[in-house]
Parts: structure tokens; sequence; C-alpha cells
């Protein structure tokens, strides 16, 4: 037993020093931006075109679900107009930003590991380190890059579906009109309430293109370690994205 | 001048090398040969900083590869050309651009690359093929890109894992062929690591035996033929134990 957590700290320890040393070496790509450059551009459009028809189809339907529900709760006690604010509030703050990261968790990161895992153990990545090319430079800044710079893009498109969904419901299933959603939309609304959710999809894009990355780096073996690797590159990105949504509820709401 | 000097590897606290010593001399082809997962190929990725030794190194024209930094190590790697047992193309790029990768890294103009690109595609006989997918490619068409990828380069080393595993002998001989054709026409400086023994007598000008982590037996090809050691001897003639 007392074996068993020694073996397993010593491995969490040195997990920790392989990342550190991942992010010291992601630090010194920096500077090689004729490498990263072009193949960022790629990415962007990888991950946007990727990324937008399963975060908008899903804000689609949060948005009349929300709606739905905010009638169901309110009605008889509170103003109907109060969808509005609910369907507004609750898509820019949490539900667009956290169920398009989940999302996107299954969709990109899944797709980074299971690619840059099938390169490392088809000696792909040591080919290009033979050619002289860094992989951090090559394969993980661009994707890192892209996942930061889009997510703030796919999720602020899946939050104005989600809310425009929401008002249609509001329309045609509630008593609802559209002056009336409007005025609960604006009701309590502060632009922090915009950035804080964008804010938060960048911190979500970067921590999910990151995981991919690393994990499908650190693939062994052959189709079963790439099948691994994409396993965890899902579970850890969802457990890292719930954590940091916690973790800027607490830093930036209270 | 290729130095392996007293190399010592370890995988999960089992050792792949223990005292890997070799010298390969400029504009001499060495062959590594050896069982299966003896280090044949973990012994050649040290030449290119690929993995890092538990004690020993490579040393390549006076330059320990191990102490090296990053940028140091990046120029080392422009004058190494490495093909890879299944080859290691980039299956979402073309043959030309895996032939143009590593040229890319180079001053050249884009002219310059199409020109060394098409000419080494002549050289492994795959011109015409450039605008193919490595997913159309045969095994054979595969590995002759990735003797493309290196030479294209014009490396001073060039370094061989396995190139002839998995190809039928025609398609083995020509490689052969090839491997020996690039010596001759670009004076690089060679180690094949194979266990393919009419690979290694065809193009080694020396081979060494590699043996529970160290070099058992070094020599001519003549020599190696009419050894008397036991262990070698099983080898080449390829005997059950």
């Amino acid at each position: 037993m007392i074996e068993r957590i020694g073996r397993r700290t010593v491995e969490a320890v040195k997990a920790v020093g392989r990342f550190g040393h991942f992010m010291g070496d992601l630090a010194r790509a920096v500077p090689d931006v004729d490498v990263w450059g072009r193949l960022t551009l790629v990415q962007l459009r990888r991950v946007g075109v990727d990324s937008l028809p399963v975060a908008l189809f899903i804000a689609a339907f949060t948005g009349v679900v929300l709606a739905l529900q905010a009638s169901y709760t309110f009605r008889n006690t509170v103003p109907l107009y109060f969808v509005g604010t609910l369907v507004g509030k609750t898509m820019m703050l949490e539900l667009g930003p956290v169920l398009a990261g989940l999302a996107l968790a299954g969709r990109v990161g899944a797709s980074m590991a299971a690619e840059l895992g099938t390169m490392r153990v088809t000696e792909q990545v040591d080919a290009l380190e033979t050619l002289a090319y860094d992989p951090q430079s090559f394969l993980v800044l661009p994707r890192v890059l892209a996942g930061t710079a889009m997510f703030p893009i796919i999720v602020a498109l899946a939050i104005l579906t989600g809310i425009i969904t929401g008002w249609l419901a509001s329309l045609a299933l509630l008593d609802l009109t559209t002056p009336e959603f409007v005025k609960g939309l604006k009701l309590f609304y502060r632009f922090k309430d915009t950035w804080f959710g964008l804010f938060k999809s960048a911190t979500f894009g970067f921590t999910i293109t990151l995981v991919g990355c690393v994990v499908g780096l650190a693939t062994r073996g052959g189709a079963e370690g790439v099948g691994l690797s994409t396993t965890r590159a899902v579970v850890y990105s969802a457990v890292l994205l719930l954590v940091l949504d916690a973790f800027w509820a607490l830093v930036l709401l209270r | 001048m290729i130095q392996f000097q007293d190399l010592h590897k370890s995988f999960d606290a089992k050792p792949v090398l223990a005292g890997f010593t070799l010298t390969v001399p400029d504009q001499e082809t060495v062959v590594i040969i050896g069982y299966s997962g003896t280090g044949k190929s973990v012994a050649l990725k040290h030449v290119v900083g690929l993995l890092q030794p538990d004690a020993g190194d490579v040393i390549v024209d006076g330059r320990a590869v191990s102490t090296l930094e990053r940028d140091a190590l990046m120029a080392l790697r422009r004058d190494i050309g490495f093909v890879f047992q299944f080859a290691a193309l980039f299956d979402s790029m073309s043959v030309f651009d895996n032939v143009a990768l590593g040229l890319r890294r180079r001053d050249l103009s884009d002219d310059d690359i199409a020109e060394r690109v098409r000419d080494a595609l002549a050289v492994v006989d795959l011109t015409g093929a450039d605008q193919k997918y490595p997913a159309e490619l045969s095994g054979g068409m595969r590995k002759r890109v990735g003797i493309a990828r290196a030479i294209a380069l014009r490396p001073r080393y060039l370094l061989y894992d396995e190139p002839t595993t998995g190809l039928d002998p025609v398609t083995s001989a020509v490689i052969d062929q090839l491997m020996v054709r690039t010596r001759e026409h670009l004076g690089v400086t060679g180690i094949v690591v194979t266990h393919d023994m009419r690979s290694a007598y065809t193009v080694g000008d020396r081979i060494a035996m590699l043996y529970e982590g160290k070099i058992r037996q070094v020599g001519t090809v003549a020599q190696i033929q009419e050894t008397e050691d036991p262990v070698v001897r099983q080898f080449i003639e390829g005997r059950p134990a």
C-alpha cells in the first residue's frame, strides 16, 4: 500500500516535471514565427470549421430549453419578461462557454490528441525533429494559439444563437412579445457579462488544445495508445474546464 | 566522423545499450546488425538527439550530441538525413511537400526547392509522383520517398533505420542499389541498421554486430562472412538456437 502511494507520488511529480519542461519548450518556440505563423492560419480555419456546427447546434437547443424552463419557473410568480433576463445571463455567463467548451473538448481536444498521437507512434514527430523542426513550433503553438483565439469567437456565436432561439421560442411558445423579451434581456445586463464569458472561453480554448497536444505527444504504443490518449484528452479537458469555470467564477464574479 | 562512446540506455530499468562503442569514419557506410529489439534503432536515434543517453555520448564531428543546446542541435540535424523504418511520411502532405519540408528550413528560393525535390525524386526513380499522397503509395515507394526526403537535404550523414524491412526481395534489392548509388553520388557517411544480411553485405563497408547492448564484432564484409564467433555466425547464417 505504502509502496503504491510512493510510486503514484513519484509518477505525479514526474508528470508535473514533464509538463513544466513542455511549457518551457513551448515558450522557447515562440520566436520561431516563420514556422508557426503560417500553420496557425491553417489551424484557425480547422478549429473554426470543426467546431462551429456542433457549438451552434448545442446553443440553439439550449436557448429554447432555457426559455421554456424559465417560463415554467416564473409563471404566476415573476413577470414573464424575466425569461429574457435568464436566457441572456445564463447563455453569456455559463451555458454558452461551458456547453460549447465541453462539446469542443470532445471534438477539438480529441481530434488533436488522436492526430498528434498517431504522428508520435508512426515516428512522424521524430521525422519532424530530424528535419530540424521543433514540434512545439510546428505542431503545438499553432493549435494552442488557434484554440485560444477561435474559442471566444465560436462561443460568441453560440451565445448569440442561444439568445436568438430563446427569443424565437418565447415568441412562438410563450405569451411574450419581442419588446418584453428585449426588456428582460437588458434588465440586469452589464458589459462584464460579455467579456467574462468570452475571456473564460479563451482560457477553455487554451486548456483544451494544450491538453490535446500534451497528451497526444506523450502517446506510446500503437493504435491502443492512440485510443487511450484520445480518451484521456477528453476526460482531462472536461475536468480542467469545469475546475477553471469554478475558478474564474470565484476570482471574477465575487 | 560519428563516434558512439560507451553509450548506455535503459527503458523502464531494462538496459538496452550497455557500453555501446563504435566509430564510423567519414565516407564509410557501417551496417549495424543484430536481433530485433537489441537497441539498433535506439543507438541510431541518439545520433540526432531524439533520445538522451543515460551515460556515454555520441560525438558527431567533435560535438557531443547530448550536450548541445536547442539551436546547435538543430544545426547538427541539418547535416544529417534520417530514413525511418516505416518512412514516417506526413500523411497530410503530398510527396512534393514531404520532400520539400526539410528544405524550407534553409535559405533556399521556391525554385531551388522545387529543383532539389525533382532531383531527389529522380534519384529514387519517382519522377512524376510528386503530387501523390503517402496513402496512394506502396511500401517500397514510401521508403523511396523517405530516402528522397533525406537526400534532398544533401546531408553529410545518412542514417537508415531498417530500410528494407517488410519489403519483397526485389524491392529490397532496389533499395539496396539506391543506398549504394546515394553513397557514390553524394559521398556521404552512412549508418544502416538492419537484420537483412543480404542488404548488409551489399551496402556496408564494415559490419558491426550489436549483441546484449554492446558491439560483439566489427569488421569488413569479408571478415564478418568468415567469422568464427559463434554468436555472429549463428546470426548471419540465420540458424535457430
